[in-house]
């Protein structure tokens, strides 16, 4: 792999806090590594910022291996920046060249409020968990882990939806800001599992109950949750959350 | 003299016997008293959902935006569990055996065997909660090996364990935030703990988002904040961990236990440059089917691929036919380093080897050409059906690979170099996790108890998720029930507001140094002295020097370091600055400690301490113990011994040959 290093302009968000208004900032990076990630093209700037006493930018970040789905921006139009199935933080610079200008914003959604810069509030997706997206057993009340065999291909798909690392995405690249993708991830993590059979019809009348409760705009089939989600979690997951939905609307009524 | 509680009678029947006689609450009075959680990781979470369930008043803290996000996730391989599905000899006795023998006999016998006996329930309860772990085609649960055994007795999912068993804890925990039993506080850092009459009473915590101090009463405050790898700048966690909750904790008189015992995983991606941030690891997981080599000729510039198979070192297996790449962590690491050392290392740093994952392409593929009944399956075809095999089993794991360097490795063989990793040390606890304070327990990676000199692969997990849901929910009744008559006390009391005050004092003196340099740049300086010389081998002059240099860096962080920003906002500079500043106490007291234990053992490596081929030289007349540090004044402490006892295991050389 070849290296290199370049210069770039940065245009990011700043705001103070979640009441102040936010604007854009202009700032110039140089020598910067192809092979640094692109937080810590951030640290380099934040550095240099301090040096000049100012203020570093705030943003959320911690395990920088792409598993936390602490990290955040919104790079160039798109959640996470440009290249497919990957974090922020994860990100290379080797994806940019030398005079790039790179446009960095938080996240945007009525239900994810800016805590300040690009760090936003995704408390919604808690509260949204909390409304039912667990298997309601006490610890102690287990049976053996092998009583009940699970067809490996079941036990695939419930991995690959667990799989979403709520970091949001999703949400930012929707033009309604819905969180379709995220719910539907963990109903169908739980739907295709027996453990959670009993909880089935429960579970996602009420958390899709505290979704539209959170503000999150509805789900019109863009596809673009799933184009943007790092850990690709599919779009087949909305299908199975509307079947669910509504078989356990129908039992309701 | 420490007292670690062990209770009497056979080993295998201590815990049994434990529960039948330690004394409960009743439900009545379980509302009636309050825990403290201080982390989400797999300890916390598991420890807050499961008071919750009892029906324990708990509130949670965790300094990230929502406590799915914990150090923990980051786990990659497994987690172990003495369940034997494989019919390969494995039983409880003989994970507790390994355990003890992969920690060099520096682990108390009493937790580790408790530990093995509760690591199936742990299994049983993930799979209760939706966890979804590996499946065979039959429907069963899939197990693998990892480094330092024999059996394979390690549950995954893929290459994201931690991730999944981190979401079950998780969701239990928030069903009972939901059900009201417990409340969560996300984006709070504890910053002290409250004494009052000499038991914990609470904790002072900072609302990260805004900088406010909060007093909270708990009766029990239980520290599941995780290791302090982060003390080497360095390391494979989150950029987060800290030592900050333990290191309060020892600030009020909890001992602190074997703090240099570190843990250097041998499988990390090399570092590429001085902007390096953090450090990835690629999942031990690798060792079962890769291969460790370096070139036979020194200094050989040739690519890879280019260096023929009689030109290639294999030096695990080598040095140690019997475990060959799946020697313990701290064998494989100082290996590596030992190579490179003399010059055979690869990259063009020097300071790497190669994970080489052609062999297994070509074996694996070779099976596949053999179920399909492919008998005249040209090589190409081969290696196309083995390359498949790998990406199910290790796709995610060669794909961050490739993401980081940029480079192929179904096409090249991975450079890989050893990293800081994970802490054996920490807050000493006795045998029912409370630490010596009253009514203070620290759990997970935050207490020195189960792993002795060095941890075995996908024993973290287990120990998280054991201390959490398995352990404390019947200990801390022990000491509850002599609770039940304490209300709840205010947090107008003076204990509490002293602790404020102190706390409040600290931040602003942080805040008014208004120096020239940046909390990175210290921790980086830290990182380095610590590196070179408490790293993966230390020496008394080295040491000593470290010990000094140290002592300097403290003076002049705090003289010299400069916080943006103001205290009443979110500020992540000065949340940083006071991680840091405890970093740097803490790495004088861990180079003490290396100092004062004149042997190897584990991932303690004294140089003047090897046999004549390399291999750690344990002292058990002199070094039988737990080394554990008493905060008596700034920069001075008094040893405490607990010695170790083995009634079961008869401590011998450990030997992977
Ligand atoms: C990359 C990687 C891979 C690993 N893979 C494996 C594996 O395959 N198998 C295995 O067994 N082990 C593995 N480990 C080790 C294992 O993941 C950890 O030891 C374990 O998860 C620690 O869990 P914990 O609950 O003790 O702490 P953590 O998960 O680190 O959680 C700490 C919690 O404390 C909170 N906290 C800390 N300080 C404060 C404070 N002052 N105030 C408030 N909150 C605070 C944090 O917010 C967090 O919620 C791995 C480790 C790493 C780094
Ligand atoms: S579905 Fe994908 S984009 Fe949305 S929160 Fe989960 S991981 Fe992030
Ligand atoms: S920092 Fe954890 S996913 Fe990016």
């Amino acid at each position: 792999m070849e290296h290199y290093t370049m210069n770039l302009n940065l245009k990011v968000w700043r705001q103070k806090n979640a009441t102040a208004k936010g604007g854009f900032e202009n700032y110039s990076v140089s020598n910067i590594s192809s092979e640094m990630s692109f937080l810590e093209m951030f640290d380099v700037l934040n550095e240099k910022l301090i040096a000049e006493g100012k203020e570093p930018i705030a943003f959320d970040h911690d395990c920088r291996e792409g598993i936390c789905g602490m990290c955040s921006m919104y790079i160039n139009g798109k959640p996470h920046g440009p290249w497919q199935a990957t974090t922020t933080c994860q990100l290379h610079m080797r994806a940019f060249k030398d005079g790039d200008t790179i446009v960095v914003e938080p996240w945007r959604a009525n239900a994810f409020p800016v805590v300040k810069d690009l760090a936003v509030d995704r408390g919604a997706f808690d509260r949204i968990i909390q409304a039912g997206g667990f298997v309601s057993v006490n610890t102690g009340n287990a049976v053996d882990g092998n009583a009940l065999p699970i067809e490996k291909d079941k036990a695939d798909a419930a991995f690959y939806a667990a799989a979403c690392i709520g970091c949001g995405a999703c949400v930012a690249a929707c033009k309604n800001s819905s969180a379709m993708l995220f719910l539907s991830a963990k109903v169908s993590h739980l739907a295709l599992l027996p453990q959670g059979g009993p909880e089935r019809r429960s579970r996602v009348v009420n958390m899709v109950a505290q979704m539209d409760k959170e503000g999150f705009g509805s789900c019109t089939n863009t596809g673009a949750c799933e184009a943007t989600c790092p850990k690709e979690i599919s779009i087949s997951n909305i299908a199975r959350l509307n079947q669910e939905y509504l078989a356990a609307s129908l039992v309701s009524e | 003299m420490l007292d670690a509680k062990i209770p009497s009678g056979p080993l295998d029947q201590k815990w049994t016997q434990y529960k039948g006689h330690c004394k409960l609450v009743n439900p009545a009075n379980k509302r009636k008293l309050e825990v403290i959680v201080v982390g989400t990781g797999l300890a916390g979470a598991s420890a807050a959902a499961a008071l919750g369930e009892l029906g324990y008043k708990v509130k949670a803290f965790c300094f990230q935006d929502s406590p799915r996000r914990a150090h923990s996730i980051a786990a990659q391989g497994g987690i172990n569990a003495a369940k034997n599905y494989q019919n390969d000899g494995d039983s409880v006795y003989r994970l507790f055996y390994d355990t003890i023998k992969g920690g060099d006999y520096r682990a108390r016998e009493a937790n580790v065997h408790r530990l093995a006996e509760v690591s199936a329930n742990i299994i049983d309860q993930c799979v209760a909660q939706g966890v979804p772990f590996a499946r065979e085609y039959g429907g069963l649960l899939s197990n693998r090996s990892f480094g330092g055994t024999q059996v394979q007795r390690t549950f995954y999912a893929a290459g994201q364990t931690g991730q999944q068993l981190l979401i079950g804890a998780y969701q239990a925990l928030e069903r009972q935030v939901a059900l009201g039993n417990v409340k969560m506080y996300t984006r709070h850092e504890m910053l002290d703990i409250v004494m009052i009459d000499g038991k914990t009473r609470g904790i002072i915590a900072r609302d990260l988002k805004n900088g406010k101090l909060e007093r909270h009463f708990g009766h029990a405050v239980l520290l599941c904040s995780g290791g302090y790898g982060n003390v080497f700048y360095l390391s494979t966690n989150a950029m987060g961990s800290n030592v900050t909750a333990a290191w309060k904790a020892h600030k009020k008189g909890a001992y602190f236990g074997n703090p240099c015992f570190t843990q250097i995983h041998p499988t990390c991606i090399p570092v590429s440059g001085d902007h390096q941030s953090k450090l990835t690891l690629m999942s031990e997981s690798l060792r079962n089917d890769g291969r460790i080599w370096v070139p036979k000729k020194a200094g050989d510039t040739r690519k890879p691929n280019d260096i023929p198979e009689e030109e290639r070192d294999y030096y695990l297996e080598r040095r140690y036919p019997a475990f060959g790449n799946l020697v313990p962590r701290d064998v494989a690491s100082r290996a590596a380093k030992e190579r490179c050392d003399a010059g055979y290392g690869v990259g063009s740093s020097r300071q790497a080897v190669f994970l080489d994952y052609a062999a297994a392409i070509e074996r694996y593929g070779k099976i596949e050409a053999g179920k399909k009944g492919l008998d005249n399956a040209s090589s190409d075809e081969i290696i196309k059906m083995g390359k498949e095999v790998v990406k199910a089993k290790y796709g995610n794991l060669f794909d961050m690979y490739e993401k980081i360097t940029g480079e192929n490795p179904y096409e090249v063989p991975m450079r890989i170099y050893p990293a800081v990793h994970y802490t054996m040390g920490g807050l000493w606890v006795d045998y029912e996790l409370m630490t010596t304070v009253p009514g203070l327990y620290a759990l997970g990676e935050a207490n020195f108890s189960d792993h002795g000199a060095n941890r075995l692969g996908a024993s973290a997990l287990m120990q998280g998720l054991a201390d959490g849901y398995f352990v404390i929910p019947y200990t801390i009744g022990n000491y509850l029930s002599e609770e039940i008559r304490t209300n709840a006390i205010s947090t107008d009391h003076e204990a509490f507001v002293a602790a404020e005050k102190t706390v409040q004092e600290r931040i602003e003196k942080l805040m008014q140094i208004k120096g020239s340099q940046s909390v990175e740049s210290f921790h980086k300086r830290l990182g380095k002295i610590m590196w070179d010389k408490c790293g993966m081998g230390r020496n008394a002059a080295g040491l000593k020097t470290a010990i000094s240099e140290i002592q300097a860096l403290k003076k002049e962080f705090w003289s010299d370091v400069r916080i943006p920003g103001d205290i009443n906002e979110m500020n992540p500079e000065l949340d940083k600055a006071g991680r840091v500043a405890d970093f740097i106490e803490l790495g004088e007291l861990m180079c003490i400690d290396a100092l004062q234990r004149e042997e190897s053992c584990g991932g303690h490596f004294r140089e003047e301490h090897q046999t004549p081929d390399g291999e750690a030289e344990r002292h058990d007349e002199s070094y039988m113990y737990v080394a554990n540090w008493e905060l008596k004044a700034d920069s001075t402490w008094q040893l405490h011994k607990e010695p170790l006892i083995y009634d079961e295991v008869k401590p011998s050389q450990r030997s992977y040959k």
